[in-house]
């Protein structure tokens, strides 16, 4: 464990005692998020979206069973089969509604995460390992929320497929054929609903597994903190349990009050209308767009309108996946030795500026392509890039950081003299 | 090493922008965008108070009915339903014997065989068919329609933007096209000038025409307005039927969750008590932090 003043799993219970010799999963659940993991005192509300996401993909996975048992994946029916989930399956409507958005409050708190992983510097050593893997389970969060809204096969379902796949045609030489191998043929179709199908159940999956190990590596250096700084003493951390259960669970019932508000009075608020239309390869719609969480993406993928040497189109398609991949080099771009954005005044600058640019591309993604969202777009795409590639390596070398504080404690006692007592420790375990 | 590729990966994309952009500029300098006829005559939806909004709204069963007996007398001869069954209509308060005698009267026959011969007929509805379509495919539709397409109405409310406004303010938006409306836009053969509509002219011929063109089973006036109104009501239950206990069932979870929340919140006070009192606020906005934070900045010699 991280620390070596964790306290050890001591089963009370004669059975428990019987079954941690035999298989030692209590100790692991104990280690992991009870009380056997010490955490930094001083997590703000931030450090909850972590476990937000992880209630988010447990309901998706929930509903998305239940949802798959009346669900069929046929050309011909899956339209109609959502509308019997809706009218005729028992508290169908509750489930269609709380998977479609489901998957938006996924993103919300996935978002929130991410950008907390920005200001604080999550991303630095010993965590690039922690930051790499969940830009894997974002990237495969996309990919699965992608083929999910494909499913009910309207009119946005089938357009959405056709130009989302229709990027990999911009490749030079392969385009074409990777385009027909994903689709299953030269446009979507049964081929294409079926395997997405299949793909949308098996992803998330992948996704726990790669929460597991997300976890995991997070555990080598124990949670960072608001201040950036390393524990270093006991007096610094409190065990898991009781102290950020109870505190997740707070955050864990905010969260769903706004869910519940949006599932319950807003159902269709984040959809498109277009989506109520079944899917008619004859009929494009006027302004074909991605679901809101895409929007920034799709915003960078149209803002190249220019050939220069390659073609606009490729060179959309490559921004719009580097402004992803960029972020697995995040670690190595900023060096700068203070993690905390609250101890870098220059970046928290940048930062602020990053977040205005990002919903700035978000709300250019979902407008039509036309002026003067293009022209936002293009600025935004611009800043976007020279953010993480040209400014991040620059400031790290030259910025002036604010003085750190010695010690998480020191932190947050404000000087008093006192020493803090070591919160949820016995004393036995903290004097050793 | 790394920074110097993204350097030149981060000088690539901006670079490539800025071309873009450069020339995005000088094409919207020299040829501004012009409006659309689209944009410049569309309207936007007119706003109706319907019983069934906002977070307790409910439908209102005697304008359901209306809403329906106009969707009977008037759309139903060339818009499917076919999402919805006549079991359904228990729910605007028919009562049992009502809805199979509606099923039953019902214009449209639903596809069948003959018991005797296997060969094609039609039979009367039962409850628990759905809404039979009124053409038996789309060429039979368009043949007698002028080559438009009557689209099926069971999702019509969520499938437009505006919803049940947009269908009442398309079904009383039928006028005589502005006499500054450009000739190429102005309705060709078949079609009629909607401003509602979103490219302006539609196919479908004003369907509400005069008042009183249903005789309302209640006695109430029906005006072309109050006909409009009622069957875009039903047709939000037609899209939506599970509203009410969405509502209801959201309402009842709300005040659960909130107080479980309360609790929630306490107990985590609670947990923390002896902590916080080491402890106190944390994190960059906590006003301690603040006033440290302003104190080092002097410190160091940062203005601002």
């Amino acid at each position: 464990m991280s620390f070596p003043w964790a306290e050890e799993y001591r089963p009370k219970h004669p059975f428990m005692r019987w079954l941690d010799e035999r298989l030692p999963l209590p100790r692991l659940v104990y280690g992991a998020v009870g009380g056997g993991y010490p955490v930094p005192r001083n997590l703000n509300y931030f450090w909850n979206f972590g476990v937000l996401a992880g209630v988010a993909l447990a309901l998706q996975i929930v509903t998305g069973i239940v949802l798959a048992m009346h669900y069929e994946a046929n050309a011909e029916t899956a339209f109609n089969s959502v509308e019997h989930i809706m009218r005729n399956v028992n508290q169908g409507w509750f489930l269609r509604y709380a998977h479609a958005n489901g998957a938006s409050f996924f993103f919300i708190v996935t978002y929130i995460h991410i950008f907390r992983g920005l200001y604080y510097g999550s991303y630095k050593a010993p965590r690039e390992m922690v930051w790499m893997l969940g830009l894997v389970i974002f990237l495969l969060m996309m990919a699965t929320a992608f083929m999910g809204y494909v499913l009910p096969w309207g009119q946005m379902s089938f357009w959405g497929a056709k130009v989302i796949t229709g990027l990999f045609g911009a490749i030079p030489l392969v385009g074409e054929p990777v385009q027909q191998w994903l689709l299953g043929g030269f446009a979507p179709d049964q081929p294409t609903l079926t395997r997405f199908f299949s793909l949308h159940y098996l992803l998330p999956f992948v996704i726990f597994g790669v929460v597991v190990l997300h976890i995991w590596a997070l555990h080598i250096p124990g949670s960072g903190n608001p201040t950036g700084v390393d524990v270093k003493s006991p007096q610094d951390t409190v065990p898991f349990h009781p102290y950020y259960t109870a505190k997740d669970g707070f955050g864990l019932g905010v969260f769903l009050i706004l869910f519940a508000i949006l599932l319950f009075f807003l159902p269709n608020y984040l959809g498109h209308p277009d989506n109520y239309i079944p899917a008619n390869p004859l009929s494009t719609p006027a302004h074909i767009v991605p679901e809101w969480y895409f929007w920034p993406f799709y915003a960078i993928l149209r803002a190249f309108t220019v050939d220069f040497i390659l073609p606009a189109k490729l060179w959309g398609v490559l921004a719009m996946f580097a402004s992803i991949l960029l972020l697995f080099f995040l670690p190595w771009l900023d060096k700068s030795p203070v993690r905390s954005g609250s101890y870098r005044p220059t970046f928290r600058i940048f930062f602020w500026i990053l977040i205005a640019d990002v919903l700035v591309l978000g709300y250019c993604g979902g407008m039509p392509a036309e002026e003067p969202w293009v022209m936002l777009s293009q600025v935004a795409t611009m800043y976007y890039f020279a953010h993480f590639l040209l400014i991040l390596p620059i400031l790290s070398m030259v910025e002036r950081t604010l003085p750190l504080p010695n010690s998480i404690s020191e932190s947050v006692l404000h000087g008093e003299e006192q020493e803090a007592a070591p919160v949820g420790v016995k004393p036995a375990t903290a004097a050793e | 090493m790394v920074r110097f590729f993204g350097f030149l990966v981060g000088l690539g994309f901006v670079g490539v922008a800025a071309w873009s952009l450069l020339w995005g500029v000088i094409a919207y300098v020299s040829e501004p965008p012009a409006e659309t006829v689209e944009h410049r005559f569309h309207l936007h939806p007119e706003h109706v108070d319907f019983s069934f909004e906002g977070p307790l709204g409910r439908y209102d069963r005697q304008q359901l009915q209306r809403g329906f007996q106009v969707y009977k007398e008037v759309c139903a001869a060339c818009h499917g339903l076919n999402q919805v069954a006549f079991r359904n209509l228990a729910d605007l308060g028919y009562s049992e014997a009502e809805v199979r005698a509606i099923a039953d009267q019902w214009q449209i026959q639903v596809p069948s065989i003959n018991p005797e011969t296997g060969e094609p007929a039609g039979r009367n509805p039962i409850p628990a068919d759905r809404f039979p379509d009124p053409y038996p495919n789309e060429t039979a539709a368009r043949a007698a329609n002028n080559n438009a397409f009557p689209p099926d109405l069971s999702l019509m409310a969520k499938a437009r933007e505006g919803g049940a406004h947009y269908i009442h303010s398309l079904l009383i938006g039928y006028r005589n096209p502005p006499a500054e409306l450009p000739e190429a836009n102005r309705p060709g053969q078949g079609l009629y000038y909607n401003p509602y509509f979103a490219n302006l002219n539609i196919a479908m011929p004003p369907p509400l025409t005069a008042d009183g063109q249903v005789t309302y089973a209640d006695g109430t006036p029906a005006t072309i307005n109050q006909m409009s109104t009622d069957v875009s009501a039903f047709l939000n239950w037609a899209a939506e039927p599970k509203l009410e206990s969405r509502h209801q069932g959201g309402l009842v979870i709300l005040i659960f969750l909130i107080f479980a929340t309360i609790l929630a919140y306490l107990s985590y006070r609670n947990i923390w008590a002896a902590a916080k009192r080491n402890v106190r606020a944390t994190g960059p906005l906590d006003p301690a932090n603040i006033a440290r934070r302003q104190a080092a900045e002097r410190e160091a010699g940062i203005e601002g």
